[in-house]
């Protein structure tokens, strides 16, 4: 096959290039960013390159690659469509932050294509149409049925969709200092290019050229580093002694007893952790909790104390006031001097002078030197340095109240975060949280849950077992999607402890004028910080912020000595990650509106090439309001809705797919209403609890609203039962579906006559 | 592939296979998929539910719940969807009825 000679061209020529660029920045030719623009271009071209060799109007080809992907491929385009800039970028610093409970995103991401495998793809595949609405529509009897699907199914991708893009517009910006919103359009033509030719096909070819670069970068640094610091490069294998140092050296800087119970030798710890040093700084930032916390419980009177303060200060270093107090001080000494000088005191009876007692001349002389003092701090230079610092944090003074309260309510997020200390990187989530309020395991076991259902649902995962020639090519590719995938998220856990103990080992206990390199290279754009709050010199761990645990997988190649050629095909790699999943996303969200609107109900007459067209058109229309919501609304909202998309997957399309195929007594109305049902459970929890959680409390809410403490990301614990209660207890109540629609769950039950080519349109069609 | 055509291919395919084999078939798929489906259950949400437990078992510096967690759960569900799918293969041919072959 053409292409697949096209494909080893490909990852030749990238090795090439990669090799040219480390050979260039060796020579000081080239600097990151030059490495970043080169990577970026030629990425972008050969996506756009295979888009091109791959275009088609054939909807067969369009629509599902005519159904020509082999397991392999369609396992390794579905792994690159699945991995998201979250898990490229993001996991491995979640898992770095939240320790074990972080472990609910590996398994849920990974848990759910056993469910994809058992109960839906092989038989999506013998159902053999193009979209998810199309099976909804032709299992649950009609129209109805194929509009809840339509609904549910643009709803959970456009959600995931605008995430995708304002990931791809981070990673732009990041990688070329260029500013966030042309960023977000530059990487839109990237993902524009390839699905608006070819796609399907061009999306799918495209993906495994982008499977390629994300897995290699992503390995390379971790495998780098565990051969570095064990000899052995396998870094799945090896992190399990680091996480056994990281145990030792928490207890260290927490000051817990028995530290090492295990013995583990010294050379391998950090001797410079000091937990007298680590408690001090601990309880500084627990001080700024305490006075932000009052702050915040009165936003006025404290921002209209803090500015007095401030205004008080300014004035009295007005040039008069300087003037006047030098005067003073001028004064004071001259007293003193004179007091120091004046010829001495003869005493009457003995004729001789009174020396001054050594007290008296000693506080004189203090006096003189205390006037001096202050003298030097009101010099010219001086007073002009402490104006404009004062006139800076005058100006850096929250606006209003508003502003106010989000500004410290970050700040306060800070210190409760820094006061914290390191945690318990192994702890498993408890039952009841310590102060009887949440349960912790029930959230963690929550979001497992949601994540795999809702992995199972998402429409633009399901429609890649269309793509394959058979069923029993659906089966296996099932397990290739997973075992691509499980590449790269079995190597997340290793990531964050490498980068966990290199913060112990080599960042705590440095003096701030030595930071290692990756610290200031990161610091500089913002994704982390050092504050030394104890002003002691020395970086303790409650001095290291984390601003964005990105700086995770970013950074690992630095902190492993790699060249900076590496970090750009990191970034390369989280490019790619993000382009690929979002182009998944526009062709199944662009086929929604003109494969099952447009050509099933609105015009079914319509011809061949009129809905290529249309959906092509749709496209472009929905690519550009993705990229507008994404640039320009950019809702704090963004980051959290990733996780929404698979609640609402999981408590729509996940019940009525499952049931569809395994309970052949489910109507149609029972599906339509369990699916509304489901969403509308889950999206009001979600926006719910998330408005009421949020630092500003939007929606001015006393209390949290919360069921068993769930949170937002969550939701789909309690729509989803509502969903498959709903349609269970409907289709009871409704007659049994007829003849027609039985024999059509019998035919996909079984393999036999799925075969490439052969469309059963009459079982689709007969029914819709 | 003409409309008349195709709706022949999918009444063939209907046609010739009786409902006590389809039957049999789905007897045998759905308690393997729902063995499956235990195994699935334990070695995620059951060894996560108790694993403190398991964390007292360390090997290599893993503690066993964190690593069921990070790695072992995951090489389970690699391996349990290629041996369903192999199962599935041999029990199409079992029932015979395997899809037709179209290289």
């Amino acid at each position: 096959m053409r292409l697949k000679k096209i494909l080893g061209l490909y990852v030749t020529g990238f090795v090439v290039l990669t090799l040219v660029l480390a050979v260039l920045e060796f020579a000081g030719v080239l600097q990151l960013k030059g490495i970043g623009y080169v990577f970026m271009i030629f990425s972008v071209a050969v996506y756009a390159m295979i888009g091109i060799i791959t275009r088609t109007s054939d909807p067969s080809e369009y629509y599902v690659a005519g159904r020509g992907v082999n397991a392999i491929y369609n396992g390794m385009a579905t792994g690159s469509d699945w991995m998201s800039a979250a898990s490229f970028i993001s996991m491995a610093g979640l898992l770095f932050a939240l320790g074990h409970m972080g472990l609910a995103y590996i398994l849920g991401w990974t848990g759910g294509y056993v469910l994809l495998a058992l109960l839906l793809a092989p038989y999506l595949r013998k159902f053999g149409q193009y979209t998810i609405p199309d099976f909804l529509g032709a299992r649950y009897g009609g129209n109805p049925a194929r509009v809840v699907g339509i609904v549910a199914a643009i709803l959970v991708s456009l959600t995931y969709l605008t995430a995708q893009l304002n990931g791809v517009g981070t990673i732009v910006s990041r990688f070329i200092g260029i500013p966030f919103e042309p960023g977000v359009f530059i990487g839109l033509l990237g993902v524009l290019v390839c699905s608006f030719l070819g796609g399907m096909r061009a999306v799918t070819w495209t993906q495994v050229a982008q499977y390629i670069v994300l897995i290699s970068a992503y390995l390379i640094p971790v495998i780098w580093l565990s051969a570095k610091l064990f000899f052995i490069p396998i870094p799945e294998l090896t992190y399990g002694q680091v996480l056994e140092r990281i145990s030792v050296m928490e207890k260290q800087i927490m000051g817990k007893e028995n530290p090492n119970p295990r013995n583990i030798p010294a050379d391998v710890l950090n001797d410079k952790i000091d937990p007298a040093k680590e408690k001090e700084s601990r309880d500084l930032w627990a001080k700024d909790v305490a006075t932000l916390k009052a702050k915040l419980a009165n936003v006025d009177s404290a921002l209209a104390a803090d500015k007095a303060a401030l205004e008080t200060k300014l004035a009295s270093l007005a040039d008069d006031k300087v003037a006047e107090r030098r005067a003073a001080l001028e004064k004071q000494k001259a007293d003193a001097q004179a007091m120091i000088n004046a010829p001495l005191p003869i005493d009457p009876k003995t004729k001789q002078p009174v020396i001054m007692d050594a007290e008296k001349l000693k506080a004189l002389e203090a006096n003189i030197a205390d006037a001096d003092r202050q003298l030097a701090a009101l010099s010219p230079e001086a007073v002009k340095a402490e104006k404009e610092k004062t006139e800076k944090a005058l100006a850096a003074l929250p606006k209003n109240a508003e502003d106010a309260r989000t500004k410290w309510s970050a700040a306060l997020s800070t210190a409760q975060n820094q006061a914290k200390g390191t945690g318990d990187y192994l702890a498993v989530p408890a039952f009841v949280s310590a102060d009887g309020k949440s349960y912790p395991m029930l959230q963690f076991l929550g979001l497992m849950f949601c994540l795999m259902l809702g992995t199972a649902g998402l429409p633009h995962i399901l429609t890649r077992y269309y793509t394959t020639p058979s069923v029993k090519q659906a089966r296996a590719s099932v397990g290739w999607s997973l075992f691509f995938i499980f590449l790269l998220y079995f190597t997340a856990p290793a990531y964050a402890a490498f980068a966990r103990y290199e913060v112990f080992v080599n960042l705590v206990g440095t003096s701030m004028a030595e930071l290692p390199s990756w610290v200031a290279s990161w610091k500089v754009v913002g994704l982390l910080d050092v504050i030394d709050k104890n002003g002691d010199g020395v970086v303790q761990f409650a001095d290291f912020i984390i601003k964005s645990t990105d700086f995770v997988v970013l950074a690992t190649p630095e902190i492993a000595g790699l060249p900076a050629t590496i970090t750009g095909l990191v970034m390369a790699g989280g490019l790619a990650a993000a382009l690929s999943t979002a182009d998944g996303l526009l062709l199944t969200i662009a086929n929604a509106f003109s494969h099952d609107l447009y050509y099933k109900i609105i015009n079914p007459r319509a011809s061949v090439q009129t809905r290529v067209l249309i959906s092509k058109t749709l496209l472009v229309i929905v690519a550009l309001i993705a990229a507008a919501i994404a640039a320009f609304v950019k809702l704090p909202v963004i980051a959290a809705t990733v996780a929404w998309a698979f609640s609402f997957a999981a408590s729509s399309l996940f019940p009525a797919l499952v049931l569809g195929i395994w309970w052949r007594r489910t109507t149609g109305l029972g599906a339509i209403l369990g699916m509304i049902a489901g969403l509308a459970v889950s999206m009001t929890y979600s926006i719910l609890n998330f408005f009421s959680t949020a630092p500003n409390n939007l929606l001015g809410y006393a209390q949290p609203f919360s069921v068993l403490s769930l949170r937002h990301t969550e939701s789909g614990l309690l729509g989803m039962p509502v969903a498959f209660l709903v349609i269970i207890v409907v289709s009871l109540l409704t007659p049994a579906p007829d003849k027609s629609l039985q024999d059509f769950v019998y035919s996909v039950r079984f393999p036999k006559g799925a075969a490439r080519g052969k469309e059963v349109e009459a079982i689709g069609g007969a029914t819709s | 592939m003409n409309e008349t055509q195709q709706v022949k291919d999918a009444e063939m395919a209907q046609v010739d296979v009786d409902q006590q084999t389809l039957q049999n078939y789905w007897r045998e798929n759905r308690n393997l998929v729902f063995t499956m489906l235990g195994i699935w259950f334990a070695v995620s949400y059951l060894v996560q539910l108790f694993a403190s437990a398991f964390n007292n078992v360390v090997i290599a510096g893993f503690p066993l719940g964190y690593y069921m967690g990070g790695q072992g759960a995951l090489i389970v569900f690699v391996a349990m969807i290629f041996i369903y799918a192999k199962k599935m293969n041999a029990l199409d041919k079992k029932y015979n009825l395997e899809e037709e072959e179209d290289e």
